[in-house]
């Protein structure tokens, strides 16, 4: 039964409280207000009051508006026919497609999978970017996140990852993105053609800021049934620091205590549930994360990246448009390197990020004014060809391609006896 | 009044459920009760009580509840079910049986849905240990079952008080958990009150359990074969430690080789709060792994409760307190138990969530004010007693702690070292140096090293004094160290050169041990004996240098020397090799250059 309240008691913040009985925590209902008509979602009951967050935001919203209870909680369709569709923050197609209202609807924020069915992840994705794929691989089932400050590339890097990605399905969750990133993404997905197996919820900075909280939710939970069915889903989330962002100005507009920074207690809870999405099904698909958390002042022990950190099996650093080879991490690496990859490559990795130290270590040294030795010149021209072929953004290079220029790289600057590589792999691959 | 109290709802915030209960019907604080949706009941405690108001926090979402829908509420407080059948379980915060759901519900974890923690259906083979006739208290031993490599005694169940009569006892034979092996009378009270046992039986989680003789000084060792801890900052059977340190410091790594190779009779591994990948390396792993002592799988002596980050956050708190009564109860039957709680700090935030939706007033950081008294109560829990039996049984408690920031200034990790007996402070600087274990062994400590003084010097007569000694070479070096960065090595005198050098081999070969590598991840006590001593002969030996680069290159090679070392099988060959090439070099005997 769908019932009709037309008397609103409280508004606060984006928060609004009306008086109605028999209604379910986590509730779905519009808002119908001169300005439109609004989804919000029960967020609190006390009493004979309900409190609702009305995703288009409160402004404009009279005591008099009419509060229709939907009788259901927050759901996406789902189906096939979403592959190369384009949603807003609500769930609503913005692409000019044929509506989905004959697609079956799922729950969003569906509850945890057991850790008992998860398998070891063994799965490597390969991203066709070297400083990921050689230094720091994608493993399957993966959540990493590139930290970054404002400015630096970062949706460049994810839009290079969505269209290389081997991945079955790529679904980006845009999050507070400027409109201008949006309409980037969707070019460079149609240009390469990869349209057909993406899918994009985009929330745009100028979109109401609750809505910003349903973008994670929903990607994720089609990514999780697409990965049911067997498909290897890559969600790409940008920018995850927008999201905790709006939370802050739910938790703030409920009187709750901030923890840290106007942050909430729940802060680590509510990024955790959402990145734990990431799995390997012991028998099905997998769902690997890869999310933008811009980092406010560079700094990251700010909350959101702190708790990020805790959560997430690694990290990628961003900095001055490149992938920092120190400091990024991904902790699940050891899982395939050397196992699905070539056998070579975790020589070729360790030998080339030493080889690189070495070489900003000489370039240090220079700065400060010493002497340049014949070998400081090698390692030079070893940093020189190193941030060329491995580090610009703009490399495409296969896994096997580019363990192979790393062979060369190396063959290039040094002897053999100086690369601290076994011997065995020396006589297989060095350039002769 | 007879028949359960119910409630109806008349608030919902989040995991926050308040209901109101008719006038003076019982509620008893930290009772369990039961919230209809749907036709499902979803599990809650009650947490706070105010006149008709009930507060629960229910330990699953929420979603779909109604102001009007109704609780019942059980009598019983919040309870771990305990007998044979736990070890190689993994058990979520509320002890349900994870590999058991798995059958029952596919992938997801369905709210609602809850199963005896242990097997119904598996036989034990029960021999009885006493006779009809017998006076028992709580704790005694009524007869015992076989579980995997340990016997496992039958106890007078743990919650009664007095003095009990065996009024019957089954004789051997097989039963389950649910049989009952005896009755027990009671010769106390007037009303002739009898008991039936089974072979499992419940205990309050939050309830420590006292049932011993007396709470013994930890003063043995508990060997986990990590040398940093085990040299420098030991840990004591039924003691505490914290390990604190920012993401990425290897907390991780350095638990999961605390739970391999400490040698300890039982181990319990709370992941509360923390990834689901990580529990699932053990869960993968721990099955394939052979426990070195008895030669059967590691996982035959794991317990493994598992309240990852995305599973609800009320449960999260419950989890460790759930890790702890089973703890008990092991120690209870005269075992050595060691629980790894991953992490403190996620629990910490359960009680400030909580906190929050009660408007509680909050304290530093927004965390509870009865923080500290939580954290307190939790760690006093682990100790090492003498049981009624005469035997002695002991829980250490290793908490890790995620400071937010990596800053240890922070409330969880203040509060918590007031109370542990050792600190393992991982540092970002030594990971970033890829010096593993990063615990940094400026800042770490350790009480037990004087409380164990006597059992430590039974390694050498001087241990104690050796090691700090050892100890003090690295504060030493690392004033050398700072120095350096000021004045360069140009500037350093020749004898502070050579302390510096001695301090990083302790590091290199003593402190930092390689988790990945075979023979070095776990090191016995034999060989942490014999190898610290030789160390501590290059510690003690006068060198005399002409030169800083002839001092370098020496203690280079002699540094060399003890690496290999540490990477070959204890008492082979090469062992022998590199170790009397060492002690050739210490002997003054033909000084060897690189």
């Amino acid at each position: 039964m769908i019932m009709e309240h037309s008397r609103i008691v409280r508004v606060q913040g984006d928060i609004i409280a009306v008086p109605a009985t028999d209604i379910a925590y986590g509730e779905l209902a519009t808002v119908r207000s001169r300005r439109g008509v609004s989804l919000a979602q029960v967020i609190r009951l006390r009493g004979g009051e309900v409190f609702l967050q009305v995703f288009a935001g409160s402004r404009g919203v009279s005591t008099g508006d009419t509060v229709r209870f939907l009788g259901h909680p927050m759901q996406v369709a789902f189906g096939d026919a979403l592959l190369g569709r384009i949603f807003n923050g609500s769930g609503e197609p913005i692409d000019k497609g044929p509506n989905l209202h004959a697609l079956p609807r799922i729950s969003i924020g569906g509850p945890s999978v057991n850790p008992v069915r998860r398998v070891i992840p063994r799965g490597f994705i390969e991203t066709r970017v070297p400083m990921v794929d050689v230094f720091n691989p994608l493993v399957e089932s993966q959540k990493l996140p590139i930290f970054a400050a404002a400015g630096e590339p970062y949706n460049e890097l994810l839009a290079r990852i969505g269209m290389r990605a081997n991945a079955d399905v790529v679904i980006l969750g845009g999050i507070g993105l400027k409109h201008d990133e949006y309409l980037k993404f969707r070019i460079a997905f149609e240009q390469a053609g990869v349209l057909s197996r993406t899918i994009m919820f985009v929330h745009t900075a100028s979109d109401p800021v609750v809505e910003r909280l349903l973008v994670p939710d929903m990607a994720l939970a089609v990514a999780e049934q697409f990965g049911v069915q067997g498909k290897r889903v890559l969600v790409l989330l940008t920018d995850m620091t927008s999201f905790a962002d709006a939370l802050k100005e739910i938790a703030i507009s409920m009187d709750q205590v901030p923890s840290n920074l106007g942050y909430p207690g729940s802060l680590y809870s509510d990024l955790a549930s959402r990145y734990e999405k990431a799995v390997d099904f012991d028998g099905a698909g997998s769902i690997t994360i890869l999310a933008v958390t811009s980092m406010p002042g560079d700094d990251v022990t700010h909350p959101v990246p702190d708790n990020t950190g805790y959560i997430t099996e690694g990290q990628f650093y961003l900095r001055n448009g490149v992938i920092e080879p120190f400091g990024s991490l991904s902790r699940l690496k050891q899982l395939v390197i050397g196992k699905v990859t070539r056998a070579d490559h975790g020589y070729i990795m360790n030998s080339m990020i030493r080889l690189f130290a070495r070489s900003r270590e000489v370039e240090q040294k220079l700065a400060m004014g010493f002497d340049k030795t014949p070998d400081d010149e090698r390692y030079l021209k070893y940093g020189r060809l190193f941030y060329e072929r491995f580090m610009d953004l703009n490399v495409d290079l296969g896994i096997n391609d580019a363990l192979d220029l790393g062979w060369k790289t190396l063959a290039e600057c040094f002897r053999p006896d100086e690369v601290e590589i076994k011997q065995e792999f020396i006589d297989k691959h060095w350039p002769a | 009044m007879n028949g359960p109290t119910h409630g109806r709802i008349v608030a919902v915030n989040g995991p926050l459920v308040t209901c109101e209960v008719d006038e003076g019907r019982e509620v008893l604080q930290n009772e369990v009760a039961y919230v209809e949706v749907g036709g499902v009941r979803l599990k809650s405690e009650v947490i706070r009580i105010r006149g008709r108001q009930i507060d629960l926090q229910v330990f699953e979402s929420t979603t779909g509840l109604k102001v009007g829908d109704s609780a019942e509420f059980s009598g019983e407080l919040l309870a771990a079910t305990l007998g044979p059948g736990m070890l190689g379980m993994i058990y979520d915060g509320l002890q349900n049986p994870l590999g058991e759901l798995e059958n029952d519900q596919g992938f997801f974890l369905r709210r609602g849905q809850y199963l005896p923690s242990l097997d119904q259906k598996r036989l034990w083979d029960f021999e009885p240990m006493v006779q009809a006739g017998a006076q028992v208290r709580a704790g005694q031993y009524l007869g015992k079952v076989t579980e995997g490599i340990f016997p496992h005694p039958i106890m007078v169940p743990l919650v009664l008080l007095g003095t009990w009569e065996v009024k019957e006892i089954r004789s051997a034979g097989q039963y389950t958990v649910n049989d009952t092996v005896a009755i027990l009378k009671s010769i106390d009270s007037q009303t002739q009150q009898e008991v039936n046992v089974t072979l499992k039986q419940e205990w309050p989680v939050k309830r420590p359990m006292r049932i011993y003789e007396e709470r013994l000084l930890p003063d043995t060792q508990l060997l986990t074969q990590c040398r940093l801890i085990d040299i420098f900052f030991p840990l004591s059977e039924g003691g505490t430690a914290c390990i604190p340190g920012p993401f990425g410091a290897g907390k991780t790594v350095l638990q999961q080789i605390i739970s391999r190779y400490a040698e300890t009779d039982i181990v319990i591994i709370v992941a509360c709060g923390e990834r689901a990948g990580e529990v699932v390396e053990t869960i993968r792993e721990f099955p394939l792994l052979e426990d070195p002592k008895t030669g059967k799988s590691l996982m035959d002596r794991t317990v493994i409760i598992c309240n990852t980050s995305s599973m609800p956050v009320a449960a999260r708190e419950a989890s460790i307190y759930t890790g702890i009564t089973l703890g008990e109860y092991y120690r209870q039957l005269g075992l050595k138990v060691l629980l790894l709680a991953d992490s403190t700090s996620r629990w910490a935030q359960a009680l400030r969530e909580t906190s929050a939706r009660m408007e509680e007033i909050p304290g530093e950081e927004a965390f509870p004010a009865y923080l500290e008294s939580r954290i307190a109560a939790v760690y006093e829990r682990a100790g090492k007693v003498r049981l009624n039996t005469g035997e002695t049984g002991s829980l250490t408690l290793i908490g890790t702690v995620s400071p937010a920031g990596g800053n240890f200034e922070e409330p969880v990790t203040q509060n918590t070292l007031k109370v542990v007996g050792a600190f393992y402070g991982l540092s970002r600087a030594r990971s970033d140096q890829r010096r593993y274990p990063a615990i940094d062994p400026l800042i770490s400590w350790s009480l037990y090293i004087e409380q164990m003084q006597a059992s430590l010097n039974t390694r050498h007569e001087n241990w104690v004094d050796l090691v700090k000694k050892a100890h003090n070479t690295i504060f030493k070096g690392n004033e050398v160290r700072q120095m350096m960065l000021v004045v360069g090595e140009e500037g350093m005198g020749l004898d502070d050169l050579v302390v510096y050098l001695k301090s990083e081999i302790i590091d290199a070969v003593c402190l930092q041990q390689d988790s990945f590598d075979k023979v070095d991840q776990a090191t016995s006590r034999e060989r942490q004996i014999s190898d610290f001593l030789l160390l501590m002969e290059m510690v003690d030996h006068p060198f005399v240098f002409e030169s800083k680069e002839q001092a370098k290159a020496q203690m280079t090679h002699l540094q060399n020397l003890f690496f290999q070392l540490k990477y070959c099988p204890f008492e082979g060959d090469d062992y022998r090799r590199y170790r009397s090439e060492i002690e050739s070099i210490l002997n003054g005997k033909g000084v060897s250059h690189p």
